[in-house]
């Protein structure tokens, strides 16, 4: 048998353990945490509540919605990141390398400057995800070339920079005093906004890529060998390729349309959960979602608590994630274990 | 059963880099595949696992067209053992072999028993077991070779194709993998590899196949087929021979 993952698994359960006392307990209206337990248990059980109204208030309709969000979005990042880790068989990759933040940030600013709702600019920036990587994948599919994988991750870097410039224009054209504040804000991401009506269209995408993605954690292994390795073991890469980059797609527009841009996540975490169980797939997907909904969780109550107003959360990541980078790119150059 | 390219024209979208060549390898015999760079050795390998199309005539696979073959019914009749590389992951020696039980599960399932008793087999019959739990990126350049003829075993197929299975081994792996490969043809398997070393062909294979630019040069037995002559043809520069007046064995060094 090969070595255990339970205690890998073990502590990245228990970040997320962590993560969700201190995102319910922590904040500006402290709640303690036989309060919480209280809360939850009538909750669940549907019995009487014997704590005030404020502090249910707090827990289910203030911290509950924006705590899911963020266990959901961390996962969805962290697993689209290490399943485009593998395909692309590199470990600096993230999981808008296809240009799937792009293309969500396009619509979000375009649906801004239309001065259109809160849902409208989610579904554009979830569309502008999926349409963003569907004309990558269609473009560097038309290039015929020895390697599809290289071909992908330029087209995905060219066509990136295109929607880049198309942002710029959007900023540049927008009012200056009400819609570019509300890109920047956007564009650097938050939570701070997420209810519970946020909470079904970030579920069933993010679900589904995530069940999808988990599903296939034995085929991974053999798609992060070369190609025609991966085919001479009898794995059909093509199809399978579409599969997983449009069930990676679907849960990181799905992540960005509802919290806006977070980098970082997708590239930090399956470093760290890769450190903690290995680099098989099998084990490291779920281990990997697990500990970026931590992650992000820890993240986003440092952010909502350390200063008087929030700090957007892409700062933050970016704050932890470089220094951590570095320390992985002077430790960890001979082999990605 | 027999692996056999009949007529084929070989090469890629944009070049054709060999054309006319008949190959046949038939179960329980080592071919060895010799020729300079550039003369198409790879591009007849990839051919005859069905990773390139030929752009004329046919590979067949006990009789029927390989083209008919799902790739998963490809990979349980021919394994392929690329040249030798360090992964980009970490991934266990174990790991490494059981993805050589792929083509034996559907896309999502899980190694079952089975497959792992066959991994394990496969690692003891190379005599690396204790291994099993090393990243294969740390272990050395004859273990990883070894590791991925493990691999291709453990996708239990009757042939194997080796793309040179000797450079960048030390002289004692390289014999290590040799013996590897004539005890594969002893247990069945039809045996195809590449070499640029003459003194392996001669030493592990029973027929050897001679290709420059994309011609064929000879085929044959390798004690029929590797001799002076032949060699500076096929390379191009001088070849000296030397032989054993005991046990009337060859071997060769290669320029002056």
């Amino acid at each position: 048998m090969t070595r255990s993952a339970l205690p890998g698994l073990a502590i990245a359960t228990a970040v997320l353990v962590l993560g969700l006392l201190l995102a319910f307990t922590v904040g500006r209206y402290p709640v303690s945490l036989g309060d919480l337990v209280s809360v939850l248990l009538a909750k669940a059980t549907g019995g009487p509540q014997h704590v005030s109204d404020a502090v249910q208030s707090v827990v289910l309709q203030v911290r509950g919605p924006r705590v899911l969000a963020a266990v959901m979005v961390g996962a969805a990042l962290a697993v689209a990141g290490t399943a485009f880790q593998g395909l692309f068989r590199n470990p600096l990759v993230s999981p808008d390398i296809l240009g799937a933040s792009s293309g969500a940030a396009l619509g979000a600013v375009i649906g801004i400057f239309f001065s259109l709702g809160i849902f409208a600019i989610q579904g554009l920036a979830f569309v502008g995800g999926l349409v963003a990587v569907a004309a990558v994948y269609v473009i560097g599919s038309m290039v015929r070339a020895r390697d599809p994988i290289l071909v992908l991750v330029l087209t995905g870097v060219v066509v990136g920079a295109l929607l880049g410039a198309g942002v710029g224009l959007v900023k540049y054209l927008a009012d200056p005093y009400n819609q570019l504040p509300a890109m920047t804000f956007w564009l650097l991401g938050s939570l701070a906004a997420t209810d519970v009506s946020d909470l079904l269209p970030l579920f069933g995408p993010v679900a589904l890529g995530t069940a999808v993605l988990i599903a296939l954690r034995w085929r991974m292994n053999v798609m992060s060998l070369p190609e025609e390795e991966a085919r001479s073991l009898g794995v059909s890469t093509g199809p399978l390729r579409v599969v997983i980059v449009a069930a990676a797609t679907l849960v990181t527009s799905a992540s960005v349309a509802t919290a806006g841009i977070i980098g970082w996540v997708g590239l930090v975490v399956p470093h760290l959960a890769r450190s903690l169980v290995g680099p098989d797939f099998a084990r490291l997907l779920p281990a990997a979602a697990i500990l970026g909904g931590g992650y992000l969780l820890l993240i986003d109550t440092l952010a909502r608590t350390m200063a008087q107003v929030e700090i957007p959360l892409g700062i933050l990541t970016a704050v932890v994630g470089t220094p951590f980078f570095i320390w992985l790119l002077a430790h960890m150059q001979r082999n990605w274990s | 059963m027999i692996v056999e390219g009949r007529e084929l024209t070989i090469g890629y979208a944009d070049h054709t880099v060999g054309s006319g060549l008949n190959v046949k390898l038939e179960t329980g015999e080592v071919l060895a595949l010799l020729g300079p760079n550039g003369g198409g050795k790879t591009t007849l390998l990839k051919t005859l696992l069905g990773l390139l199309k030929p752009k004329a005539g046919e590979v067949q696979l006990g009789g029927k067209a390989l083209g008919a073959y799902s790739i998963r019914q490809r990979a349980r009749s021919i394994a392929y053992v690329p040249q030798v590389h360090v992964g980009t992951f970490a991934f266990s020696v174990e790991t490494v072999v059981l993805m050589g039980r792929s083509a034996h599960g559907n896309l999502f399932s899980r190694p079952s028993a089975h497959d792992r008793d066959v991994a394990h087999a496969a690692l003891e019959r190379f005599g690396i077991a204790r291994l099993s739990q090393r990243p294969y990126t740390e272990i050395s350049g004859g273990e990883r070779q070894l590791a991925l003829l493990a691999r291709a075993l453990a996708q239990e197929p009757q042939f194997i194709v080796l793309d040179e299975p000797t450079a960048s081994l030390d002289f004692g792996n390289q014999g290590k993998v040799m013996r590897e490969i004539k005890a594969l043809a002893r247990s069945s398997h039809g045996v195809l590899f590449t070499t640029h070393d003459p003194n392996h062909a001669l030493r592990a294979a029973d027929r050897a196949f001679l290709l420059r630019d994309g011609t064929r040069i000879a085929e044959g037995p390798v004690a029929s087929v590797l001799n002076r002559a032949q060699l500076e043809a096929l390379y191009g520069s001088p070849v000296e021979q030397l032989a054993d007046p005991e046990t009337g064995g060859a071997a060769f060094l290669p320029g002056w």
